[in-house]
């Protein structure tokens, strides 16, 4: 049952001559990837209206189907049938690209991804480097959908959509780094290998289960949450302020890809977050390893994004200034202190006594929270200042 | 919370002193919806969600969509109260009402109308009409699911789709229907059940 599909893949890879197995394989992982996460996303359409409606005491959907769930097929109908309208003014060609451009790398990300026991499509040895140098192109197809559209809300957004990304890229590799220190390797396989049993112990040694791994999971969530453009942290899209930032232009299909490439992206950043701090495939404890490896990873990825869709059902949008105090007052320093966190524990690794092990964990929660507070003191104490009216009298 | 709002703006924080920490505002809000999320499971009450074709609020007793003709006995053209005075059309902000009134064989008037027209496209159910009317005829319907497909279909009733008993009119409205019975001095239909949510459907 565990390696079900790593089997299946290498049967129906056999029944091909030697010289193109190579390329079947390739197809076929390609295939499962975007076959799978399609049609999770179809689901996660589903998921996220329906839980927002539960959160706000509303059905959600409930008129297509059973409990609604056809309504992303009605939706893609819907999306599909509409008119595909580009304007006069706009480069047809980037208009056409840019939603390819953010959709394609959303994809290739899933590449390293080991979402179960030998199951990434590539065992690259930088998969970690790859995904977030990959997970980087998708701001050039924001970009260029706001600059193709000619429209100065599709720049306005875009430019906003740029500084977004572009900021908490940095908190987002650096809260990634501690975990590659500890690890001692890039490769995501490698790093779920490390986040097993051991050869004994009840309880797996995921990365969240350190001090470390805790906070740094937080600061991570932050990041990706503000890095996928998700409320609260959805300013490109700005209804209010500038109607739907770069895909102002944008209708029926090549819309529904922006859609499909931030969903897919929210994906792909979930399943990062639950390979590199929970433990990716590996159970939790260790009477609930029968289960299959690629159930957990898609369990830890359904966990990950009912925060998501919890957070969006509970923050309202931040304005741009502070979306950019909260990336580099507040988390970038905080990465840095997780960093210096990571680094203590990871140097007293095999205290002799159960004190030094106290001690060891004392430090290591507190330094965070020693940090949380000085930084949400020194960067959001409020200010009272007396407001002068110079213009008024 | 305080943390992110004060940042810029200076308001005196609803939070005073340092304990407020970032996030923790977060955490209270994470909490408030995630009680509305498991409650909305635990108790459909919390639902306020009325899945309207199948399910409908009760209306109001004063609730009033379009005007209706009222009419006594069992004949609805025969019985109606109208006597085709024409002060509804005259009143009637957006003349939607059209009356002509009957004449007998030798060309004299009589109290009742020929055609009584209504047009509820253009009817903005004011009132005005049951309100102006002397002889308790013309009175407000609570009926309020009149929309049709077309524009030149079902949007002008005539005054067969108007007629309604009057013990329809005490269904829907039984304060006011008792009323306009003592003033006419006639009995009031047999006390029916009490309107229970909606209306019939109007034909």
């Amino acid at each position: 049952m565990d390696q079900l599909f790593v089997n299946l893949k290498a049967w129906a890879v056999g029944l091909f001559p030697q010289p193109v197995q190579l390329w079947v394989s390739m197809a076929i992982s390609a295939g499962a990837i975007v076959g799978v996460f399609s049609g999770m996303f179809a689901f996660a359409t589903w998921m996220e209206r329906k839980g927002l409606g539960r959160f706000q005491n509303r059905l959600g959907p409930n008129r297509v189907g059973p409990w609604g769930l056809f309504q992303p097929v009605a939706d893609g109908l819907k999306m599909l049938i509409k008119e595909d309208i580009v304007p006069r003014a706009a480069d047809r060609g980037a208009h056409f690209l840019a939603p390819l451009l953010v959709v394609t790398p959303t994809v290739l990300a899933y590449a390293v991804l080991p979402m179960g026991r030998g199951m990434s499509a590539v065992d690259m040895e930088a998969g970690l480097l790859f995904f977030l140098a990959v997970g980087g192109l998708k701001e050039f197809g924001f970009l260029l959908a706001g600059w193709s559209s000619r429209n100065k809300y599709a720049l306005l957004g875009a430019l906003r959509a740029l500084a977004q990304m572009i900021s908490y890229e940095a908190p987002l590799v650096l809260a990634v780094v501690p975990v590659v220190m500890v690890a001692g390797t890039l490769s995501l396989a490698q790093i779920v290998e490390l986040q097993g049993f051991g050869e004994s112990g009840a309880l797996a040694h995921w990365m969240a289960f350190t001090p470390w791994g805790a906070v740094g999971f937080v600061l991570f969530m932050i990041a990706a949450t503000a890095e996928s453009n998700r409320s609260p942290f959805d300013m490109p899209e700005g209804e209010s302020e500038i109607i739907a930032g770069p895909m102002v232009e944008y209708s029926g299909f090549k819309y529904a890809l922006f859609y499909l490439g931030e969903y897919m992206g929210l994906f792909a950043v979930s399943g990062l977050g639950a390979t590199l701090f929970l433990g990716g495939w590996q159970a939790p404890v260790r009477f609930l390893a029968w289960f299959p490896s690629w159930g957990w990873f898609f369990l830890k990825l359904l966990f990950c994004l009912g925060l998501f869709i919890w957070l969006r059902a509970t923050l309202p949008r931040l304005r741009v200034d502070q979306l950019m105090g909260l990336a580099w007052k507040f988390l970038l320093p905080m990465t840095l202190i997780n960093l210096v966190g990571a680094g203590l524990w990871r140097w007293t690794e095999g205290a002799p006594a159960w004190y030094w092990e106290a001690a060891r964990w004392a430090i290591g929660l507190g330094l965070p929270i020693l940090g949380w507070r000085a930084l949400s003191a020194a960067v959001f104490r409020p200010r009272r200042r007396r407001r002068v009216y110079r213009f008024a009298e | 919370m305080s943390g992110l709002g004060n940042n810029a703006s200076g308001t005196p924080g609803e939070e005073k002193g340092a304990s407020s920490m970032l996030g923790l505002g977060i955490l209270k809000g994470l909490g408030v919806t995630l009680r509305n999320f498991l409650g909305s499971y635990r108790d459909p009450e919390r639902l306020i969600t009325v899945e309207y074709p199948e399910e409908r609020l009760p209306l109001p007793e004063q609730s009033r969509a379009f005007p209706m003709l009222i009419y006594d006995g069992e004949d609805p053209i025969g019985g109606l109260r109208c006597v085709a005075c024409k002060i509804c059309e005259k009143e009637c902000p957006s003349q939607c009402i059209y009356i002509v009134k009957d004449r007998d064989a030798r060309g004299r008037p009589m109290k009742r109308p020929k055609i009584f027209d209504l047009d509820i496209s253009t009817c903005m159910g004011c009132g005005i009409c049951a309100e102006v009317c002397p002889f308790d005829s013309i009175k407000m319907d609570a009926a309020y699911e009149r929309s049709a497909e077309s524009r030149f279909e079902r949007l002008l009733l005539r005054k067969e789709d108007l007629a309604k008993p009057n013990a329809y009119y005490h269904k829907i409205h039984p304060t006011e229907a008792a009323e306009a019975d003592a003033r006419l001095g006639i009995a009031s239909p047999e006390p029916e059940a009490p309107p229970e949510g909606a209306p019939e459907k109007a034909a």
